[in-house]
């Protein structure tokens, strides 16, 4: 199947290939020249990724997640976010493969067009991982006091999950 | 902030599997997360090195001054004393129009970019400007208009219409979004008094 999700990429490749040739810049040796700075990104945020990883790798295997799932149910219950999508939106934050392994599993569990998997979907795709975003965008620089970024990215998260419960009941259902 | 969450999880980790008899998982879990994260990263330094490589000749062409400019109603509102032809108002709106495209690869090395550019203008080089705390929450909360992955897991699980969730996801990115700018700036607000 074809979808239009697929011609953007390759259409944002030709589009700037196009301009940089009619523009008569030397596109190769820039494309190298930006790469290679690009190297140089990695190099800067893998320590704070291996950090980060980490302790989030640890949270889940010690059963803590778990614990938290447990402790959020009563709120859970007031904004129409079923129980089972607990694990998802404690991980959803912290790690997007993980995320996206619940997901897939709560999808072939109670199906795509179930009420728990249209939150979930709802919820998956209307959230971004909070955590390595942040790791990764200040890893680059030399900031250590983050101020209010995370509160309020954990506020944006948060909302989210709220909406996505009530928008599906809503409009959905 | 970051000590404290690092810290923290790994506290609690081992106290809790200490208490509930994990303690072998989570023995595991320290080694091969580590490593994961090398694998992680190894994966996504492809594309990282290609949209640097691809932006360097967008941004030598003109191409990115472009894009920048038809974002520039949006960027002026929502970041404060930004010159709008600086190069940290230029990596903003590319980054800003990779989000909204769902070139989640894309969007990151240009948000590096834009992070290192708004790093320059601090007066203290070890603490974030609200500017800098705001584009955070505007990339760790969704912009993007079509959830492509998920409609993609969702026509793989069977799902009738896979996209028909779309009207839900954008209320909720939208208000999520909204909540993440309305919390950020009150926190802002609230730091400056002290």
């Amino acid at each position: 199947m074809i979808s239009a999700g697929d011609f953007i990429i390759p259409f944002i490749m030709l589009c700037i290939v196009l301009h940089g040739l009619w523009n008569d810049v030397d596109i190769f040796e820039l494309f190298i020249e930006g790469a290679a700075e690009g190297l140089s990104v990695i190099v800067d945020i893998l320590p704070s990724l291996i950090a980060l990883l980490t302790a989030v790798g640890m949270f889940k295997a010690s059963g803590a997640l778990d614990l938290f799932a447990f402790a959020a149910k009563p709120l859970a219950d007031m904004v129409h976010l079923p129980v089972e999508l607990l694990p998802l939106a404690i991980l959803r934050p912290v790690s997007g493969s993980g995320a996206l392994a619940i997901f897939q599993d709560i999808l072939s569990t109670y199906g795509p067009d179930s009420y728990i998997g249209r939150v979930a979907s709802v919820l998956e795709g209307s959230s971004e991982t909070t955590f390595y975003t942040i790791a990764v965008y200040f890893g680059a620089t030399k900031v250590s006091n983050t101020r209010h970024a995370l509160p309020s990215s954990l506020c944006a998260d948060i909302a989210g999950f709220v909406m996505s419960g009530i928008t599906v009941s809503l409009l959905m259902q | 902030m970051m000590s404290w969450l690092f810290g923290g999880m790994i506290i609690i980790s081992v106290l809790f599997a200490s208490v509930s008899g994990h303690i072998s998982e989570l023995s595991n879990s320290v080694l091969n997360e580590s490593s994961k994260a090398i694998q992680l990263v190894l994966t996504i330094s492809g594309t990282i090195c290609l949209w640097s490589g691809l932006m360097k000749i967008a941004d030598r062409s003109g191409l990115t001054a472009a894009v920048s400019r038809m974002l520039s109603p949006i960027t002026m509102l929502l970041f404060k004393n930004m010159d709008k032809n600086s190069p940290a108002a230029k990596a903003i709106s590319m980054n800003l129009t990779a989000n909204l495209l769902g070139l989640g690869n894309a969007a990151t090395p240009l948000g590096i970019a834009a992070m290192r550019e708004m790093e320059k203008e601090l007066h203290d080089p070890y603490t974030a400007s609200d500017n800098m705390v705001t584009f955070t929450v505007l990339n760790t909360a969704s912009l993007q208009l079509v959830p492509t992955t998920t409609a993609m897991l969702r026509l793989n699980a069977g799902a009738a219409a896979p996209l028909d969730i779309l009207p839900c996801v954008l209320v909720s990115s939208l208000v999520s979004v909204l909540s993440g700018i309305l919390c950020s700036r009150f926190l802002a607000g609230m730091g400056r008094k002290d």
